[in-house]
Parts: C-alpha cells; structure tokens; sequence
C-alpha cells in the first residue's frame, strides 16, 4: 500500500518538476551558486567517479581499465556515504571491488587478454557509439535537471540509510523477494557450473562422438563394481587422457572460477544477510 | 543536498556505461561497462530512497532494497556472463564481439551470380523460343 | 426418303467418310481407297436425285434452328434452287472422278489415307456451301474448304515449294475472308437474317442500308477465294500440290465457291453500282492478264493456273454485267473441261518425267503413248479456246453475249461501262486463250527429238476418268443450253449470231497465229537442247510429280519460266513474255508492299519489346534486388551495431515523447 503511494508520489512529483516551477518546495531558498560543503565533496567524488568511468570504457590497456573500474566503484561507494546510505555503500565496496573485479581480472587472464595497449580494443562501431552515448547523455541530462533542480535532499537528522533502517525494512516489508532472490542466486550458480561443463564435454564429445554419453554412467557403474576403494573419478580422466590437455586446463580454470563467482554470491548473499 | 546532483551523475555514469557496451570490442570490458550502467542505476535508487526518506511521512526504503537486490543481481550476471565468454572464448579462440558474426548476410556475392546466370539462362531461352 | 433427306446426306455421306477414313485410315489401310471413293459417288447419285427432284421448279427451303443465337438467329437451312442443284452435281461428279483418279495416281504414296480423307471432308464442305441456305452454315463450309486447301498444298511438304506455297494460298485467302466475314455480319445486321432468302428479301424490299461497302466487303472474299485480281497470286503457286488436288480445288469447286456465292447473293451486288463496276474492272484485268501469264508460263499446270483464274474472270465477268445463268453456266463446262485437263496434265506429266512444256517440246512421240490423254485433252483444248461446238464455246458466248446485252442498252441490271469492259476484255482474252491452249497442245504433244520415255500404261483408274469427263466437255453445252434457262433465272442461253462469229473468230486467229509462230520457232529447238527428267520414272505419278516440281527451279532457273527459244509464246509476247512468265511481278510488289513493312514493323515491335519493355521488367526486378542488397548490408551481424540503431531509436522516441508530453 504504502509503496504504491510512494512511487505515485514521485511520478506526482516529476511532472511538476518538468512543467517549472510547480509545487513551490521549501528548498526553494537553496540555490546552486552558494553550495554546502556535501555538495562540495559530492560534486569533486562525483568528477573523479565520472572521470575514472570515461577512463574505462576508453583505455586501450584493458587491466587498466579494470583497476579504474576499481576507482570509479569506490567513488560510488563514497556517494552512497555522502547521501548517508552507509549499508549499500559498504556492500558496494564488498561486492564490486572485492569480487566482481577480481572475477573481471580473471577473465581478463583466462581468455589471454594482451598487457600493456591493444590497438583494437575499440570497434569500428565506436562513432557510432559516441554518438548514441552523447545524445542520450544530452536528453537524460536535459530532463533530468529540468524535473529535479529544484528538489532538496534533507541529509540532516537521522541517517536514511543505516543499517539498521536498511535491515528492518528488508525483513519486514522484502522478505518474500529477498527469499526469491536467493533461489535466483542459486539457479545463477548451477548454471555457470553446467555452462562450465557443457564447455568442457564439448571437444570429447566431438572426438568420441555418442560413446561419451553413457561414459560416466558406465564408469559410475564401474567404480561402484569395484569397491568404494577405487578412487572416484580416475577412469573417467584416463579414459579422456587422449583428449586436448591444454583445453583440459582450461575447463579447469573455468571451473575453479565458477567457484571463485559462487563463492562471490555467497559472500553477496552473506552480506545481504548480515 | 540537490537532488540534481546525483541524478546529473548518474545519468552522465550510464551513458559512459553506454558507449561502453557499444564501442568496446573485447567481451569482458563490454561487461565492465554493464557493470558501470547498473551502479549509475544504483545511485539513482539511493538518491532518491533518501530524498523520499525525508519528504514523504513514511517509507519503505524501496530504493535500498531494490539496490541490495539489483546488486545480487548484477553479481550473478557477471558470473553468467563471465562463464559464457569463456566457452565462447574456448570454442572460438577469440572474446571479441565483432567477430561473432554468425547472424550476418553471409551469401551475397553468390547470389547475385545465380541472379546473373539465371538472366543469361532466360535471354538464351527466350532467344531459341 | 423426302428430297429434304436426301439433301441432306448429299453433304453428310463424304463427311462421314472422311470421318472413318482418319479413323480407320492407319489400322485397316484395305478400307480407305472403299472409304474415299464409295460416300462421293453415293452423294453424286444422291446429287443427282435431288436435282431430278428438283428439276429446276420452287426452290426447295428447310431450316431448323438447334439453339437460338440472339438478335440475329442461325439455322441449319437448305436453300436447293437449280443453280443449287446442278452445281452440286458438278460438284459431287468431279469429286468423284477424283477420288476415283486419286486411287492410281497415289497408289504408292504413304500419306493416301489422310489425303483421301481431306479431299472427302473438302468434297463435304463445299457441297455445303452450295446447298446451304445459312450464310453462317455457308461460311462454315468456306472455311473448311481453307483449311482443306492448305493442307492439300502441302501435301508434297518435304519440298519447300510446297510448304511455301500452302502457307502462301492459306494467308491469302484468309486475307480475303477477313473482310468477308465483316460483310457477312453487315449483311446480317442489316437484313435482320442470315437466311439467304430473307436476305434476298430484304433486298428487294431495298431494307439495306449500306450496300456498297457491305458489297465491296463481300467482294474481298470471293475474290480471295475464287482468285481473282489483286488476290489470285496463291492459285499458280498452289500447283505445287498433287495434280488431282489441283483438278479439284484449283478447278471446279472451291475457286468456284467465290463465283457460286455471288450467283447466290446476286441482288446484293447489283444493289450497288459501284460493286458492279469494281466487279467488271476485277473480270476484266483479272482475265487479260491471267491470259497473258498463261502464254508464258512453262510448267504445264501453271499454265492451266493461269488459265483457271481467267475463266473465272469470264465468270465474274457475267456476274457483273447480271447475268447469273451465264456464270453459273460456264462454271459448270469450266468445272468439267478444266478438271479434265488438270488430270490428263497428270497423266502427261507421269509419261513423261517432267512438268516442263521445254522439255516435253523435245521429247517425240508423247501423244503415241498416251492416247487416251491426248484425245481427251485435245476436246478439253478446243473446249477452253471455244472452238463450236464444244461446251466451252456455249458458256463463253452466253457470257459475251450477256456482256454484248448490256451495251446495247437492254437491260437495267448493270451499268453500259460494266458491259463494255467485260466484252472487250473477254474478246481479248478469247485471243489469247485460244494462243496458250494451241500452244500447250502443240508443245505437249507436238514434240520432236528424242523418244519420249516409256514409264509404262497409266492405271485403268487414271485413264477411264478421263473419258467419263471428255463426255460433258464435248456435249454438255450444245445439249443443254436450252434447257438450262427452266432451271436457273429463265434467261435465254442461246449464242447470239455477233458474238459468236466474233469470238470464234478471234479464237481461230488466235489458234492459228500461234500455230505459224510455232512452225518459225520449232527450227530452233533441235539446236538448244533442253530437259530434264524425274530421277525415279518407275514410281507412281505422286512421285514423279513432285520430284518434277523440286527440280524444275534448279534445271531451269525458275519455277515458272524456262529459258527456251523455241517458245512460241515468248515471240508472241516479245517484250511482254519476261514480265508475264513472273506473274507480273505481282508477288514482288506484295513484298515490297506489304512483306517487307510487315517484317520491318516486327522487327520494330521485338526491339521495342526487347530494349524497351524488358527494360522495365528487368527495372522492376533490378530495384527490389538492389534495395534488398541495401537492407542486407544492414545484417552485418555486428550485436554492437544492432544495439546502437535500438538505441537511438530509442532516444529519439523518448525526447519525443518528452517534448510533446510538454507540449514544446
């Protein structure tokens, strides 16, 4: 009930916004030419945030641009605190620069990504691109400073985004998504494993043809007629030995990066939980 | 604080994010500039659970939810999408997106040959006719 | 059986039997020489019931309508008045002869059972035409008889003399039946009938309102049909076909279907003036020139051709001045006579190996060989050159002296020029006729030099044919010239004293002029040797005809014309014989006149087609094609480039949305 009133209140809001000088706010007196000092900082955080964006989606060098991806998540992180959300912003600083760069630097290295500059890290699309990014950037801009300059955040009094704020609302108003989410995660994980996988029976399925398809039912069935002795799993790799080893590598490293984001998710989920 | 200002941030972060997916080439810097245009949205949600926050009587903090999930979200799909750039990678010995044409109008030249000796075909018959 | 019975079958019993000769034509080959001959003289007995019956008293009129046909009804009507009568004995009497002949001279040939059949439906279709009281049914039977014709002509087609000269008669006369059937539709609407009698009707009750060009239109037809000048040039080329094919299209029936319909339609033509005279200027240029040609032709029966279109010209020579019994007369002793001669011409041509009067002028001894040919021919001879008293004589005199009957003023039917155009031109061309048929006879049978070959006795069948028609070609118009007048209009037949001491007497100057000049040149033929022979002298007369027309271009230069010396025609003829031998160049002038801009014009048309319209097909196949090479290229496969066109499409649509939304 009270989400539909807030959502209704803020399209309430933006029309007037957009039509000018509509429902004259208290913030009327605050003006952009004499900026309080939050202003200052967030202003200067967002410049080196928006500067290390640009950075990265230019950069020919491309571990370059993970690590000023690096940067240019921090600075949010940094805004989320200046507009006193502190939970989302350490989980920012949790998630984004603790796991999902590394995983960026990992698949950098896995699919041999060239150190120091590649020329062709830009595709002829690039004009084109521009020229999308800037008129949207333009339009977006537009619209948004004309709905919102006049809109006032009141940061003063109690932080709106502490964490205990945050978790009350999370367990009493978002239990039911929450939960879903986690099946979500879940359903995510099996199915970097089984992407994982399928990438790896492809080339011995292409060697062998249909005999790899009851393979490991087969060497299931053996182990099992051999003992629990029989260490699990060993037939199956010398029965796949004449396959490419270096491909075999490679699904490893596959899998124990999928682990590696598994593990990412938990730490998310962790994270979310606490 | 305005709210202008994050927004301005924000949407100036998701175009950045933008051009990115559009001019990028290799497959994993695409997936950085994803990264970016969802953190832009997550700014935008934060900033405005926080002006709502104070100017409506009372709120739900649905901003920072939907944030904590867009976030799960976003882990998952880098997870997804890393797993997919790699089989692609190990299939095709290339993460590059503009070589993964497989959907282009590949047969042209050969057709306009058919089209060329058809034409011919139907002079010659209209000629013994 | 009632007269109307019989009648009927006259047309139907030849039908039937060329439907059963096709039938039965390749399983039971014993059945076809039954089958062709025995429904053709059924139908002359038949015939000559139905005109005993008749016997020249009310025309006998029966009609039955199948199915009603709109404003202007159709019916299957008989129209049997004498003139109906005796030419359909005519008719059903040569046919018969034919078919009869046909059986030895085509004994050997393949291709007999469909011969036989075409010459039977032919037979059918023109013995339509003359009972017929329908001009739709009329027409029918007209038609057929084309169609018949071009595939008798070609019956020779490995040769290409005959291929061209089927295609040639075909076109021709299709060109005359063009205007033909416009004038029969005018006819119709204006007469509110297709029934002669009403149309007759009509007449008398001066209810047409467009006589003259509805009679001009008429005349295209007969003239195509019944080849007369400017339409007549298909007849000589047309002896390409077999000889008794020419004996019975090119002589008695179909070139006289034209002459028998305006006989028929008389009171139309006569209705307007100016058909009457086109009608006389047509008899009269038609029969000198026609008669010139003749004297120097070489092919024996190009000759009788030639011979054939100027006694139609004396028949519409009639016609034009109204005398109807005079043409009809001299059709019936022309369709004898000439028959007779186009059969004994095949057995000549059989004896001898060659069509070619040069050669034959060299060979001695011919008549010896085949007497019976050359008695009958020589009464054909003195019969075409009317020599009393011959049937031909009665018949020409009855055409002069009708013509003679119109100058002196006596009659109202057609004008004094009309007259005097067919009397001076028919005098004229007695001369001559009597000068090609001395000619023919002396070169033919009055050769001297080698041996002429020895190729055996002709067939019984071939023979005897010939003396069945010798009998009418000799007595038919001395016996029946006063009885005639009972069966046809009533008018008085018997020669008057002027035109027949004139017309005898040119005709025996003509004869004898011809016989001096001949004695002059004869000296010289010992010393140009000349000729050539059929290579297979022991095949049957199919055989050797056709082979004597295939070799005559190449042994002489010309299909028409052979370059002897000792030609009487051509000292006659002097300056004139060149031009004469070649038709009068008639055929180079059609070319030039219509061939050629014909050609030019499909030329133009397939360039037109080919350079200009094609041009837009192609345009219209070319632009969709290049527009879809466009389009393609935008499938570059590229996911980068598709998101960049979504997107942008998808900002454009959102400050769209944004400025209208504020209503900027």
């Amino acid at each position: 009930m009270s989400l539909a009133a807030t959502t209704g209140g803020l399209a309430a809001t933006a029309p007037s916004g957009l039509t000018g000088r509509g429902a004259a706010l208290a913030a009327e007196t605050h003006g952009f030419l004499s900026p309080t000092g939050v202003e200052i900082a967030f202003l200067l955080v967002g410049l080196v945030t928006f500067g290390a964006a640009i950075v990265t989606v230019t950069t020919r060098q491309l571990v370059h641009a993970a690590l000023w991806l690096v940067v240019a998540l921090g600075g949010l992180a940094v805004e989320y605190l200046l507009l006193t959300a502190e939970f989302i912003a350490w989980v920012q600083v949790l998630i984004y620069v603790g796991s999902v760069v590394v995983l960026l630097l990992f698949g950098l290295m896995l699919t041999r990504a060239p150190i120091g500059r590649s020329p062709d890290a830009d595709s002829g699309n690039r004009w084109a691109a521009l020229t999308v990014a800037v008129a949207a950037a333009a339009a977006l801009v537009w619209v948004v400073v004309d709905a919102f300059r006049t809109t006032w955040i009141d940061l003063d009094g109690p932080a709106a985004g502490s964490t205990q704020a945050t978790g009350a609302s999370l367990f009493q108003n978002w239990v039911l998504p929450f939960e879903a989410l986690s099946v979500l995660l879940l359903a995510a994980l099996v199915g970097a494993i089984v992407l994982s996988r399928k990438a790896k029976a492809e080339p011995t399925g292409a060697a062998g043809g249909r005999g790899d398809t009851p393979g490991p039912a087969r060497t299931a069935g053996r182990a099992l007629a051999g003992g629990p002795a029989a260490g699990h799993g060993t037939p199956g790799r010398t029965r796949r030995d004449g396959a490419r080893a270096d491909a075999r590598t490679d699904d490893a490293r596959a899998g124990r990066q999928a682990d590696n984001a598994g593990a990412g998710d938990k730490a998310g989920t962790e994270g979310g939980d606490r | 604080m305005h709210l202008a200002y994050p927004a301005v941030l924000s949407a100036l972060l998701f175009c950045t994010g933008l051009y990115g997916v559009l001019a990028r080439r290799n497959a994993i810097l695409v997936l950085m500039s994803v990264e970016l245009m969802l953190n832009a949205v997550n700014l935008n949600l934060v900033a405005f659970d926080v002006w709502l926050s104070k100017a409506a009587e009372e709120t739900l903090h649905s901003g920072q939810a939907l944030t904590l999930f867009t976030i799960a979200i976003a882990a998952a799909e880098i997870g997804i999408g890393l797993a997919i750039v790699l089989a692609v990678h190990r299939n095709r010995g290339t993460a590059d997106i503009d070589k993964l044409r497989d959907t282009a109008e590949g047969h042209g030249t050969e057709d306009t040959d058919r089209d060329a000796l058809t034409a011919a075909e139907a002079e010659k018959a209209e000629a013994t006719a | 059986m009632t007269t109307t019975t019989l009648a009927v079958l006259v047309p139907l019993l030849p039908f039937l039997g060329a439907a059963a000769g096709l039938l039965l034509g390749r399983t039971a080959p014993g059945f076809v020489r039954p089958l062709a001959v025995l429904p053709t003289l059924a139908s002359l007995v038949l015939a000559c019931l139905v005109a005993a019956r008749q016997g020249g008293g009310r025309a006998i009129d029966a009609a039955t309508g199948l199915t009603p046909t709109g404003s202007v009804p159709i019916e299957l009507a008989l129209h049997i008045d004498g003139f109906a009568a005796l030419t359909a004995v005519l008719v059903a009497l040569v046919a018969t002869c034919v078919q009869i002949y046909s059986t030895g001279y085509l004994r050997e040939d393949p291709r007999y059972p469909s011969y036989a059949a075409l010459v039977s439906l032919f037979t059918s279709a023109m013995l339509l035409v003359v009972y017929s009281g329908d001009l739709m049914v009329l027409l029918v039977g007209w038609e057929i008889m084309g169609i018949c014709s071009y595939f008798l002509v070609g019956h020779y087609w490995e040769t290409p003399e005959a291929r061209a000269a089927s295609l040639k008669a075909f076109l021709v006369t299709k060109l005359g039946d063009v205007p033909f059937l416009i004038g029969l539709f005018a006819l119709a609407t204006d007469a509110g009938s297709f029934r002669i009698t009403e149309v007759l009707g009509a007449v008398a009750s001066g209810g047409l309102d467009h006589a003259t060009p509805i009679a001009l239109l008429l005349l295209a037809g007969v003239a195509g049909k019944s080849a007369q000048f400017p339409l007549h040039t298909w007849l000589p080329d047309a002896m390409a076909g077999p000889t008794p094919v020419s004996a019975l299209i090119h002589a008695a029936t179909m070139v006289a279907a034209g002459v028998y319909f305006i006989a028929r339609l008389l009171p139309v033509f006569e209705a307007s003036r100016t058909a009457m005279v086109v009608l006389a200027v047509m008899a009269a240029v038609t029969m000198t020139g026609s008669a010139l040609a003749a004297l120097a032709q070489d092919d024996i029966k190009r000759v009788l051709a030639y011979s054939t279109i100027g006694q139609l010209g004396y028949m519409t020579g009639a016609l034009a001045v109204g005398e109807r019994s005079a043409a009809v007369f001299h059709l019936l002793s022309h369709g004898a006579f000439k028959a007779l001669l186009f059969l004994a011409a095949g057995v000549i041509i059989h004896a001898s190996g060659t069509n070619s009067l040069a050669a034959m002028s060299r060979m001695r001894n011919l008549r010896d060989r085949i007497p019976d040919a050359y008695w009958t021919m020589t009464v054909a001879l003195l019969a075409l050159a009317a020599i009393p008293p011959f049937s031909g004589f009665f018949s020409k005199e009855s055409v002069l002296g009708a013509a003679e009957h119109v100058v002196g003023g006596h009659t109202e039917h057609a004008p004094g020029a009309a007259g005097w155009t067919v009397l001076l031109a028919g005098l004229l061309t007695v001369l001559l006729t009597a000068a090609y048929a001395t000619r023919l006879w002396l070169l033919a049978f009055r050769g001297q030099g080698a041996e002429a070959p020895d190729h055996g006795r002709q067939p019984i069948a071939m023979n005897a044919v010939l003396w069945v028609l010798a009998v009418p070609s000799l007595a038919l118009g001395g016996l029946v010239f006063r009885l005639l007048p009972d069966w046809f209009d009533g008018r008085d037949l018997t020669p008057t004293l002027t035109t027949s001491v004139l017309g005898t007497g040119v005709a025996l100057v003509g004869g004898i002029v011809t016989y001096a000049t001949w004695r002059h040149t004869t000296a010289l033929a010992a010393r140009v040797p000349l000729g050539a022979v059929a290579a297979h002298p022991e095949g049957d007369a199919g055989q050797i005809e056709a082979e004597a027309i295939a070799s005559h271009a190449p042994a002489y230069g010309d299909v028409a014309h052979a370059p002897d010396p000792a030609d009487p025609g051509r000292l006659l003829l002097g300056p004139l014989h060149r031009p004469a031998a070649a038709g009068f160049h008639l055929d180079a002038v059609y070319t030039a006149l219509f061939v050629r801009p014909v050609r030019a014009g499909a030329s133009l048309v397939r360039f037109l087609d080919r350079e200009v319209v094609d041009t837009y097909v192609r345009g219209a196949g070319a632009l969709p094609r290049w527009l879809g090479a466009a389009a393609r290229r935008a499938q570059t496969g590229n996911v980068q480039t598709y998101v960049s066109a979504l997107l942008a499409g998808t900002v454009v649509l959102a400050v769209a949305v944004v400025l209208v939304a504020t209503g900027a």
